[in-house]
């Protein structure tokens, strides 16, 4: 039987469709509510009282195309973090799912496109909802999706290599104090990166999340050539850490 | 004829070889040159006590776990390099349960269906339904079942594809006795099918009523195997003596009957005098129960281990 075999993946991923079916309200309702939240707060409060345009847009709108960013790590990293934890340390489900012609490197793979998948539909949300708080659609838009998708891609991956190496989940608050809340706040999501110090605004560069920021709202307000190479990034961190989140499992699951 | 000559071929291809087969982790030796061949059509009780290396063997059986060396072999695969090969022709039934609770019976087994490759899910399911005698439960959640339908429902996923071969890891393993004789009913009726079955447990009754063939387990290797009448016979004799007394003398008629080479083992409160048959001048005093000499003798002389 050959590698990365197409029915192994989709057998896996009817496993995560089964259960999405259960929780799926719970999912979409903070998907919706969260991004309301946020531009009710930051885009309309701030944005009224304190900062009125950044970067030549409302603060409504930057923070609107900023927060697929957010929403796309929340909706990646976690639960990739957490479910595969529970999901080979508690339930014992990969241990199943591998008694069957599955292998480390398939589940894997299957996982990452669920989440990749999932956070490409959510991810959607906070723009949604932007649009109801006066964000002008753009045909640039419809690619919003497949970015939300590749980064999610990384992201989960980075989620499943984490959760492959910790031994105990409350190990995990490390990783989102030291990992995940610094990559959400230096993405120019609320505010531009430029106006950081140099050494941040560089190593700004090479957070995914910023990438995905400025993909955004290109995609709202016009794309530019260097877009291109912000691809370029997404797909090589999905694929790095697709193949660290490979060997991580593999070491976990494979005595 | 070719078809007919490699299916014939294929027939005479054990279900399970293993040779020398080592596996470590860090210090501990679990498996420790193991030898075992399971042929096609038996049911084979692995039966050993805990730490033995059961559930380490099944899962080199699987891949899950990579042997240090040895030579595997299951259903004419080589593992492991066809280890997912030899997955999509055996079933697998764990120790813990690990169902998605969330989810439907019928998707739980949908889900595997899938898994499996299985050409119509539809049927497989509906198969399957049934042998787990879940067909009016088949829209509730898993957690809405009870322990009983919980294991019905394992055992049901695990043959879902009508696997050649399935591996029972410790399928009864805290279940209360109406549950346990339930799923015996079920891994009756598979071995009754032809479906090449091996079976770990620690339950000597289990290995008793379901396996044509035993292999005690200890330390990691082989240490007997045979029919269980004839592992009795040949480690156990005919017949067992159990002696209740105070336990200074206890003391003395161990003594006495090891005197006579006879074997002597402790059967909680009292010692059981094993081959009694054999015994001479006294050796088993006249108040002594006598009964036919069981699997549980030879497990417990032969492992060390107090039987369950």
């Amino acid at each position: 039987m050959r590698r990365l075999e197409p029915a192994a993946i989709t057998g896996v991923m009817s496993r995560e469709v089964a259960n999405f079916r259960t929780f799926w309200k719970a999912t979409t309702f903070s998907s919706v509510l969260e991004p309301i939240i946020y531009l009710v707060a930051f885009g309309v409060g701030l944005g009224s009282t304190i900062v009125d345009r950044v970067d030549g847009l409302e603060y409504v709108e930057f923070v609107g195309t900023g927060m697929v960013a957010t929403a796309v790590i929340f909706s990646s990293a976690l639960p990739a973090m957490f479910g595969t934890f529970v999901k080979y340390k508690f339930q014992n489900t990969y241990d199943a799912i591998l008694a069957a012609p599955v292998d480390v490197e398939e589940l894997v793979t299957a996982e990452m496109l669920w989440i990749g998948i999932r956070s490409g539909f959510y991810g959607c949300f906070p723009l949604l909802v932007a649009m109801a708080f006066g964000l002008d659609p753009a045909p640039g838009m419809l690619v919003v999706p497949l970015f939300c998708f590749v980064t999610a891609l990384g992201f989960a991956a980075f989620g499943i290599a984490v959760a492959g190496t910790v031994s105990k989940i409350d190990q995990f608050s490390y990783v989102t104090t030291l990992f995940v809340t610094p990559l959400f706040l230096v993405a120019g999501t609320f505010f531009p990166i430029d106006g950081l110090p140099e050494g941040l605004q560089a190593a700004a560069q090479l957070n995914p999340l910023h990438h995905l920021v400025e993909l955004v709202r290109h995609a709202s307000f016009g794309f530019e050539a260097t877009d291109l190479i912000r691809i370029a990034v997404l797909i090589a961190f999905a694929t790095a850490l697709w193949r660290v989140a490979v060997s991580r499992m593999t070491a976990r699951l494979i005595d | 004829m070719a078809a007919c000559s490699s299916g014939w071929r294929l027939e005479l291809v054990p279900a399970i070889e293993l040779q020398g087969v080592v596996k470590r982790f860090g210090p501990i030796t679990a498996v420790n040159g193991l030898d075992l061949e399971v042929p096609r059509g038996i049911c084979l009780g692995l039966l050993g006590p805990n730490g033995a290396g059961k559930s380490t063997t099944m899962r080199l059986l699987t891949g899950q776990a990579i042997a240090d060396e040895g030579v595997l072999r299951v259903l004419g695969h080589e593992l492991p390099a066809e280890a997912k090969a030899a997955r999509a022709e055996m079933g697998v039934v764990p120790q813990l349960d690990n169902l998605d609770i969330d989810v439907s019976v019928e998707d739980n087994l949908a889900v595997y269906a899938r898994l499996y490759r299985v050409a119509d899910v539809h049927a497989a399911v509906e198969r399957t339904l049934d042998i787990a005698r879940l067909r009016g439960r088949r829209r509730d959640a898993v957690d809405k079942l009870s322990g009983g339908m919980r294991r019905r429902l394992l055992l049901a996923r695990g043959l879902v594809h009508e696997p050649d071969l399935m591996l029972l890891d410790e399928p009864t393993v805290g279940l209360d006795p109406q549950i346990r004789t339930e799923l015996w009913s079920l891994i009756g009726g598979l071995r009754s099918r032809g479906t090449t079955i091996l079976m770990s447990t620690h339950y000597i009754e289990e290995a008793e009523r379901l396996a044509d063939e035993v292999a005690v387990m200890a330390q990691g290797r082989i240490i007997a195997r045979g029919r269980p009448a004839d592992l009795v016979a040949r480690h156990a004799g005919r017949e067992t003596a159990e002696v209740y007394a105070p336990p200074e003398r206890l003391i003395e008629i161990r003594a006495a009957a090891e005197a006579q080479g006879l074997r002597v083992r402790p059967a909680g409160p009292a010692v059981a005098i094993v081959g009694a048959e054999r015994a001479r001048d006294g050796a088993v005093p006249p108040d002594a129960g006598r009964r036919a000499a069981s699997l549980e003798d030879v497990f417990v002389l032969l492992t060390g281990e107090e039987a369950e």
